[in-house]
């Protein structure tokens, strides 16, 4: 398991709102779930992980590696899983999206193309090889997104909201697939279902940690918090 | 999808056209534009019509789609043709007509046979003995670009469709900033995804 450790991390524009105030955590459990309102800051707490975001203030290391020093090496152990999978499928065909992944793993490009099948077929989207990304449907797309991180075996996998889009069924299939990960998973999400298959989970209101414990506890402080708000 | 067929698309086969190597396939294309472009006269316009026709049935493309992605370039062929026609009689009409849909065809055997992955390698190939480019980098730079035209394509019907809902849909305000702002915002979640992907580090 990785050890990511945020000292003092915040993020504040200068002049302008503070987005995350100073957080200090130490995150060692395999399935983390955050939650929390619209524009709380975990969006920002969880891009500070691999360095999309870089703190203000503060650090962010990763297995003792500084995020913002090396954010290449980081990104290496931390794969990052987004909303819309549109946004992050860049190539035209399913086997050609995993293998832009793996370029660097495999020179090779009959190698690459093994391996990408491979990946593919793990993912239930044997036979989809060259049909287009924009062919798939949601769920598809999505569990094809997750594919091409997850392809360079990071150790640490941060989702943000990743089953918003999706349906019920899809929905179920990516959280299988999530929960099923040898690696540390990261969650962020709305779906209290799936918060409560976490080992420990984080509330974020108004750009902090509110609260930081089991998940049924975290779920009825969000409950409060959601209460007090819509009043 | 609407918008799947606007690019030129791999279409998988196994056809001599889709095995040959992405050198060749490229120089020949050269060749063949080239030649449309400078043998002048309608009679070798319609035997360039023939031979491209023959490499589009040789690499087994379905007609269906070629008709779909022929189409609009067909559209401005025609009002060429006939600006052409008005200027300097039908055989140059006739000739610029039939050339720039043998153009059209051309090229769409070679994207049609010729996966982009294959393509991007290739291009590495070539611009990897040059010292002060980065090969992966421009490999990338034409797969993004590839990618940003049936995206952005996508996203205008988006706009477009979420402006007619609300009954603005001549309205250019309405269309054009949400459009733009769109776009820019897909850019930077796209960039922050490639990033996550530490491709291009």
């Amino acid at each position: 398991m990785a050890t990511i450790e945020l000292i003092g991390a915040g993020v504040e524009i200068e002049d302008g709102p503070v987005i995350l105030k100073p957080t200090t955590l130490r995150l060692t459990e395999q399935r983390i779930g955050i939650i929390g309102g619209n524009g709380s800051g975990k969006s920002t707490l969880v891009r500070l992980l691999n360095n999309l975001i870089t703190p203000t203030s503060g650090r962010v290391l990763v297995d003792g590696i500084d995020a913002a020093k090396d954010p290449a090496a980081v990104r290496r152990l931390v794969g990052f899983c987004f909303t819309d999978p549109a946004a992050q499928l860049v190539m035209p065909t399913c086997v050609e999206d995993v293998e832009l992944s793996l370029r660097r793993s495999h020179r090779d490009p009959q190698q690459r193309r093994q391996a990408a099948l491979d990946v593919l077929a793990d993912y239930g989207l044997a036979g989809r090889e060259h049909t287009s990304v924009h062919a798939l449907s949601g769920g598809q797309r999505q569990l094809l997104a997750l594919a091409g991180v997850l392809a360079v075996e990071p150790r640490v996998l941060v989702a943000d909201e990743p089953t918003t889009l999706l349906d019920l069924a899809n929905t179920e299939r990516v959280a299988r697939r999530l929960f099923g990960l040898s690696q540390q998973l990261i969650l962020v999400t709305h779906q209290l279902d799936l918060v409560e298959r976490c080992d420990r989970v984080l509330v974020v209101d108004r750009a902090e940690v509110v609260f930081d414990g089991d998940p049924s506890a975290a779920i009825g402080h969000y409950r409060e918090l959601a209460a007090l708000a819509s009043r | 999808m609407r918008t799947m067929n606007l690019i030129g698309l791999y279409q998988p086969g196994n056809s001599p056209l889709h095995r040959l190597g992405v050198g060749p396939k490229l120089a020949g294309l050269a060749v063949l534009s080239i030649s449309i472009v400078a043998v002048r006269g309608a009679l070798s316009a319609l035997v360039f019509a023939a031979i491209t026709a023959a490499l589009a049935g040789w690499a087994r493309l379905r007609w269906r789609s070629l008709w779909r992605q022929t189409r609009p370039v067909l559209l401005i062929a025609i009002v060429v043709g006939a600006f052409q026609w008005w200027l300097s009689g039908p055989d140059r009409a006739v000739e610029s007509l039939i050339d720039l849909v043998c153009l059209t065809l051309a090229a769409l055997v070679v994207t049609a046979t010729t996966q982009v992955n294959d393509m991007l390698d290739a291009i590495v190939r070539w611009c990897e003995p040059v010292p002060w480019i980065d090969a992966e980098r421009v490999a990338l730079l034409l797969a993004l670009a590839i990618r940003a035209v049936p995206a952005s394509i996508e996203l205008a019907h988006e706009t477009k469709d979420a402006a007619s809902a609300r009954g603005l849909g001549n309205n250019p305000r309405a269309l054009l900033s949400p459009f733009v702002i769109r776009m820019v915002a897909r850019a930077q979640l796209t960039g922050d995804a490639l990033a996550a992907r530490g491709i291009g580090d």
